[in-house]
């Protein structure tokens, strides 16, 4: 797929005032690649992607497409095509003229456009509804119309800012693997933003993780959930159980941390900070709560932590159990449901014990906040 | 509890009844005069049921004439106010935050300065600067329509920006984004996307424009030059005296203005009835009316009201109030000899009284009662002859005092009180 065109964005500044909204982005996106952007609500996203399609211009650095440098391009001049978060389609203009106003503006024929159109429709599953306004679809029907005028355009890159947001559980499963195929078929550069860490795993070839205008890390989904260079990725994708504490000893790509409550802990160190963390760091160590299991005989190879069961949440294929380590701290474990009795053991201590390669541990940093 | 209900319903029916009488009243009066045969406004006395001032009104030249450049310089001022007015609607949005509510009020303050000192300064302003520009300029600066539309314009474009913004809050910028964004160019995304949105506001911008064009008066009168509008040449008239041809001009507007304002309501309403069709909630039921008048009050009011205005047209172009007119002429003639009989007796009782009276008892006031017009005190202003002549307009001849008719009715009671009572007179007569 590397035939698609590509993106870069070379250390690009975005201010507003004295506020800072985007803080040295080096991103480089391949071509025909699906790229997110996964950060917090006002991390910055949008504003990066305003960059891109040529709504504002950076305050400093470089944005190119395919390799060109963008500055002084005008949004109708850019070979990419916006889907804005709130949707934006013409509300007194019919679907089919909606989807088709690309064509339009370059003086395409009526019967052109309706053709391309019922196409278009095809495609989207919304055949001989392109007579109505957008005002008479639902909202993933608006969704669909959205997409296709955008790929009307026919865009090199196209940007898509939050598209599901709007929709229900379902329907935003649904509209996510819809995408991804849509992306596969046409062949080029998908840009995807989402405060939905699940979206963005599920459907990208590589996610780009932001913080308050700052770009933490960049790598695949199995990169930023396995092994997060910052806490905040740590914290912001997926669940995690945090334990806080000093590092005491290094050995190799693993050390051992003394924590605040529970005791000595031993744990890989992230990938990015190796060789950046020495000994009496402040230091996080994260471990997800299905990488936690009940200890048993022959886990002697693993690492153990004792805890008091609070609570558990029934979950279907799952329950999440909720306990209390020695000194007080709060984990949360996740037990696949086998059909036991989890609250026989309400009240009881456990010992759990955990894969060393499972438990990251980098410098001491902002946490997400929920 | 029930008669509460009963009292309190019969006072608002009381309230809007007066409420309706004080906003509608004059112009059903007024209406009511372009149908009276009288020559002056009224409607007491009725005299004949009349279309001539109709006739009247359409063969006024200076009134035909002052109507076309009310609209030309209406719809100049449609024009200019609604480009201005959008153009400053669209600043507002764009400005910068901070400088917004100034920039607002500047644009809002002509609205605030009396139309007087914009019509003057417009004058002032032009004069200057064709002057400054030497007489090529003088032609188009002093003309009087390019004058009126712009000092028309200067506060008419504030009401329809005042339009505009409330229109222009409810727009989503992201929509002109979006068409940049698909490759439209700006003309093309304004063209396409902001300005269908903003034509309801276009709309009623221009009907606002218009109608405060149409109305002006205070700004107009300074700038009008050689094409005096609606306004300037009414108030000319009624400076000059005003006959009901201007009630029959007041009437087709109002006729007009209903017939506008029932037509859009019908057509609001059908299209209200066509969404109702299309999703299906419609009250199906069968009606004799066609399709277009079902469920539609505002339609069949429509059509009764094109009738009602056909038949009348029509009635007019046969009827003919001359027979009526005739008799009401000889009712007036009637009338004006039974009063100046009257009159007559009256002068002659007070002669007969001051031949009686003898030597001068009173002084100088039975002066006033020797019947010679010039040395009245009051210079000749209720003399009688005066009089004759003016309620005696178009009834022909004033009939000279015959002294030799005798008395016909008692006459007022006199403010000498009881010494010149006519029961005195004929003791006296007698003599
Ligand atoms: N035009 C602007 N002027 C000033 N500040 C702005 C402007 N646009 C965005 N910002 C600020 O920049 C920051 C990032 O905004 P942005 O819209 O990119 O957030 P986001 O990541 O898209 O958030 P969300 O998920 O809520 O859409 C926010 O703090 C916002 O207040
Ligand atoms: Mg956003």
């Amino acid at each position: 797929m590397a035939d698609g065109v590509g993106v870069d964005l070379d250390n690009v500044w975005i201010r507003f005032g004295d506020f800072v909204a985007v803080r040295e982005a080096n991103v480089h996106i391949n071509g025909g690649d699906f790229f997110s952007f996964l950060g917090p609500s006002g991390c910055g996203k949008t504003t990066i992607l305003r960059a891109i399609s040529g709504f504002l211009d950076p305050s400093e650095g470089r944005v190119l497409i395919g390799g060109n440098d963008m500055a002084g391009i005008g949004p109708n001049k850019r070979p990419t095509a916006l889907i804005f978060q709130n949707l934006a389609l013409f509300p007194l203009m019919k679907i089919w003229e909606n989807i088709t106003f690309s064509m339009e503006v370059k003086g395409a024929s009526t019967a052109e456009r309706r053709k391309r159109a019922d196409e278009l429709l095809d495609m989207i599953a919304l055949e001989g509804q392109g007579d109505k306004l957008p005002s008479e679809l639902s909202g993933g029907q608006k969704q669909r119309v959205a997409i296709a005028r955008a790929l009307c355009a026919e865009p090199d890159v196209l940007l898509l800012d939050e598209p599901l947001s709007a929709l229900d559980l379902k329907l935003r499963q649904h509209m996510r693997t819809e995408l991804r195929e849509i992306q596969q078929r046409v062949g080029i550069t998908f840009i995807y933003i989402t405060h939905d860490q699940g979206e963005a795993l599920t459907m990208s070839d590589n996610v780009a993780v932001m913080r308050a205008g700052i770009i933490d890390q960049i790598g695949t989904g199995h990169d930023v959930y396995d092994r997060p260079a910052t806490a905040f990725v740590a914290s912001f994708v997926g669940e995690n159980n945090v334990f806080r504490g000093k590092i005491q000893e290094i050995q190799g790509n693993e050390a051992l941390m003394q924590s605040n409550r529970s005791g000595l802990l031993r744990a890989t160190i992230t990938p990015s900070a190796v060789g950046e963390l020495k000994v009496g760091d402040d230091a996080m160590m994260f471990i997800r709560p299905e990488a936690l299991a009940l200890a048993n005989g022959d886990s002697h190879d693993k690492a153990r932590i004792s805890a008091k069961v609070l609570s558990e949440e029934f979950e279907g294929n799952s329950y999440s159990v909720y306990l209390e380590g020695d000194g007080g701290k709060e984990m949360k474990m996740s037990m696949p449901n086998l059909g036991q009795d989890p609250e026989a053991s309400r009240g009881q201590d456990l010992t759990l014990s955990y894969d060393v390669g499972n438990a990251m541990v980098m410098p001491a940093g902002e946490l997400a906040s929920e | 509890m029930k008669s509460n209900v009963f009292v309190s319903r019969l006072a608002l029916g009381i309230y809007l009844l007066i409420f309706f009488g004080y906003l509608l009243g004059p112009l059903l009066i007024m209406s009511l005069t372009a149908f009276n045969s009288n020559a002056f406004p009224s409607v007491s006395p009725w005299a004949c049921f009349t279309f001539e001032w109709f006739q009247v009104l359409f063969h006024d030249e200076r009134i035909l004439n002052s109507i076309k450049n009310s609209v030309i310089i209406g719809i100049g001022t449609v024009i200019l106010s609604v480009a201005m007015g959008l153009a400053a609607s669209l600043v507002l949005t764009q400005v910068w935050a901070k400088w917004r509510s100034t920039y607002y009020t500047i644009i809002i303050a002509p609205i605030l300065i009396p139309g007087v000192v914009l019509g003057i300064s417009t004058v002032v302003f032009w004069d200057r600067l064709s002057r400054i520009l030497g007489p090529a300029s003088d032609a188009l600066f002093h003309n009087g329509i390019f004058l009126t539309v712009l000092g028309q314009s200067t506060f008419i474009a504030s009401y329809a920006m005042l339009v505009f913004v409330a229109r222009l809050q409810r727009y989503d910028p992201g929509l002109t984004e979006a068409a940049l964004d698909l490759g439209a160019t700006h003309t093309q995304a304004f063209r396409k996307i902001l300005l269908p949105f903003m034509r309801p506001a276009i709309a009623s911008a221009s009907v606002l424009a218009f109608l405060a064009s149409f109305e002006n008066y205070n700004t107009t009168t300074f700038t009008f030059g050689r094409y005096p509008t609606l306004t300037i040449e009414l108030a000319q008239k009624v400076r000059y005296g005003i006959n009901p041809s201007i009630s029959a001009l007041a009437f087709i507007i109002v006729v007009l203005t209903v017939f506008g304002a029932i037509a859009l309501e019908a057509w609001r309403r059908n299209k209200l009835k066509a969404l109702a069709v299309k999703e299906g909630t419609a009250p199906v039921g069968r009606s004799i009316l066609p399709g277009f008048l079902r469920g539609n009050w505002a339609a069949v009011v429509l059509v009764l009201m094109s009738f009602a205005v056909i038949t009348v047209f029509w009635a007019g172009q046969s009827y003919s109030p001359a027979q009526c007119k005739q008799r009401v002429l000889e009712l007036k003639q009637a009338e004006t000899q039974r009063r100046i009989q009257e009159l007559q007796l009256q002068r002659q009782i007070k002669r007969q009284a001051d031949a009686l009276k003898g030597p001068d008892i009173f002084g100088p006031s039975s002066q006033s009662g020797t019947g010679t017009a010039g040395d009245n005190p009051f210079g000749g202003v209720f003399n009688p002859g005066n009089l004759e002549g003016q309620s005696g307009t178009g009834t022909g001849p004033t009939e000279q005092p015959k002294p030799e008719e005798e008395p016909k009715a008692a006459p007022k009671p006199s403010p000498f009180g009881g010494v010149f009572d006519p029961g005195n007179l004929d003791d006296v007569g007698g003599n």
